[in-house]
Parts: structure tokens; C-alpha cells; sequence
């Protein structure tokens, strides 16, 4: 089990754009992961407020449901997203890292349907949530 | 009764472009994804410019989806922001450079985001332009698209909600 954690954090932290973006997948296995997203200056929406812009908080919970589709037991490999929409709760926290959490909760042989939420340190209102929907591929 | 002379081109050149300066130069995320904008009139075209910090899939190679997803958003924001301060720009209401200075001006917040992703994003520039199908007092809907070498085959589309600046001091 520690074996398949390691392997696919070092296959999602070899992403050109989650290195950029600092991703560190904390939890995956049987259709769930969480990613998380430390505060990082470059990140940011509106200078005035330092808070995240929506569009990396997106970057992130995408990531993150990727990884819970490639996690699910029935999955044969690779996964690529047909649509995600993103909710926008509140605006998140600055100085605070951004958890990503996933969970494919229903797969076919050629679609997988997740769910995700993103949290900061106040995780009693989520910052946002997320639902898509993910093929289904070979590696 | 003849009509006003027409400002020189070069004073609304620069005014229009010093008002869009603004409104991207001050986002960090934007040039972090390094995407610019294309000024034609008051139509904008976004130019996401291609790095490899931007590939979500090293084997194909392919944009990653968050990427893309972003670039949509960026382009749908900047949009929606032109369209709604270029009145009060050319009007002479705001300056360009207190866009990102005063408090009191504010930016539309998305409310929501759905991306339709149609082909996989090639290693290259894209562009994207966005339609705000309605704005209103609290809330506009925008309309956004994304290609690369051909406009006839988008890599995505997508539809969000934003909410719109309130002038008097908001109650959230």
C-alpha cells in the first residue's frame, strides 16, 4: 500500500505544471485522493488582498481528480477530463495552503464520474467544490 | 453644429492600452501562466504563450487540464473587467493606474466555472476570447473558448457566473 502511495506521488509530482504549481499528493487509494497546494506568492488573484486566483485553485482540484479516477480499483490506467465545474464558496485564506480532496464515486468502462472539495485551515467552509466527469483509458 | 474633433489616435491608443496594462500587469497569476492580451478596439483576444511548465502530461506532451481551465477563467475575468471599467476609462471616471491602488475598486468574482474540454491541448500557444452573454447589476454570465492552430477546432469551451462590483459598500 505504501508502495502505490510512493509511486503515483512521484507520477503526479513528475507533472511539468504540479511541480510548478508545488502540488503535494498527501492520500490516494481505491478512488479518493487529497492534494495539497501551499501559498505561493505567484498564485495570486488580486495583490490588494493576496488571496489565490480561482483559476490555480482549479489547476489543483483537476489534478487532484485525475488522481482519484486513476486510484479506483476498476480503473485500467490513464484518464483524461471531458468537464469539470468548480463552485466558488469563499475566497481562500492567504498565507494558508489549499487541500484538495477527491472522490470518484461511480466509474464505467468509458466514463468516471468525481466529486471535490478544496479547504484551507478553516475547513468548516469549504473554499470551493468541484464535480466532473473523466474517461476511462489504458495506459 | 459640427461634431467634436476626434481625440489624436495616439492619446486613445495610450489610454486604452496604459487602462489594460493595468488591469493585467497587476495579477501575479497571470504573468506567473505568462497569458497577455490583444488589443483590438475593445475586443480582446488572450495569448496563453507556451512553456513547459504548463504540461499536465509529459507523454503525449499535452497542456495540463488546469491549465487550460484557467486560461479560460483569466481570459472570461479580463473580459468581463474591460467591458465593465472601459466606459469609466474613456469617460475619464478612473485612471488606469489607480485600478489596482484604490480600495474602492473592485473586480467581478466568479461565482462558478463548468470547462467542456474538447481535444487535447497541443504544446503551443493558445488563444482564447470570451463573450459576456449578459451583465447585469449583481450578475453576469460570460461565455468563453480556446483554440490553437484552427478557431474552427476549439481545445475547449466553458460558461461561468461572476459576481459584479458593488458600488456602495457591499454587504456580502
Amino acid at each position: 500500500m505504501v508502495d502505490k502511495v510512493e509511486i503515483a506521488r512521484r507520477f503526479i509530482e513528475a507533472i511539468p505544471h504540479a511541480k510548478a504549481l508545488g502540488l503535494k499528493l498527501t492520500t490516494i487509494s481505491d478512488g479518493e485522493a487529497a492534494i495539497s497546494m501551499p501559498y505561493n506568492a505567484d498564485l495570486v488573484g488580486d495583490p490588494r488582498t493576496g488571496v489565490i486566483h480561482g483559476g490555480a485553485v482549479f489547476a489543483a482540484l483537476d489534478t487532484c481528480c485525475g488522481a482519484a479516477v486513476m486510484s479506483h480499483p476498476s480503473a485500467p490506467g490513464g484518464t483524461a477530463t471531458i468537464d469539470l465545474r468548480i463552485d466558488y464558496m469563499r475566497a481562500a485564506t492567504p498565507g494558508q495552503s489549499i487541500t484538495a480532496h477527491a472522490t470518484c464515486y461511480h466509474i464505467t468502462r468509458n466514463v468516471a464520474f468525481v466529486r471535490a472539495t478544496a479547504i484551507d485551515e478553516n475547513q468548516d467552509l469549504p473554499v470551493a467544490t468541484a464535480a466532473g466527469s473523466f474517461t476511462v483509458e489504458g495506459l | 453644429m459640427a461634431r467634436p474633433r476626434p481625440e489624436p489616435m495616439q492619446v486613445v491608443k495610450q489610454r486604452r492600452d496604459a487602462a489594460l496594462n493595468a488591469i493585467v500587469e497587476g495579477v501575479p497569476y497571470i504573468r506567473f501562466l505568462n497569458i497577455t492580451f490583444d488589443r483590438r478596439g475593445d475586443e480582446l483576444t488572450g495569448v496563453l504563450n507556451f512553456d513547459d511548465k504548463l504540461i499536465g502530461n509529459p507523454l503525449l506532451p499535452a497542456l495540463h487540464g488546469g491549465v487550460t481551465a484557467a486560461f479560460l477563467e483569466v481570459t472570461a475575468v479580463i473580459t468581463l473587467s474591460w467591458e465593465y471599467f472601459f466606459p469609466m476609462i474613456e469617460s475619464g471616471e478612473i485612471e488606469a493606474e489607480e485600478l489596482f491602488q484604490a480600495d474602492s475598486v473592485r473586480f467581478p468574482k466568479t461565482v462558478d466555472f463548468t470547462v467542456d474540454y474538447l481535444r487535447s491541448g497541443l504544446p503551443r500557444d493558445a488563444y482564447a476570447r470570451a463573450f459576456v452573454s449578459r451583465s447585469g447589476r449583481r450578475y453576469a454570465s460570460v461565455r468563453v473558448e480556446a483554440w490553437q492552430d484552427n478557431h474552427a477546432r476549439p481545445i475547449a469551451q466553458a460558461t461561468g457566473h461572476f459576481l459584479m462590483p458593488q458600488s456602495k459598500p457591499k454587504a456580502e
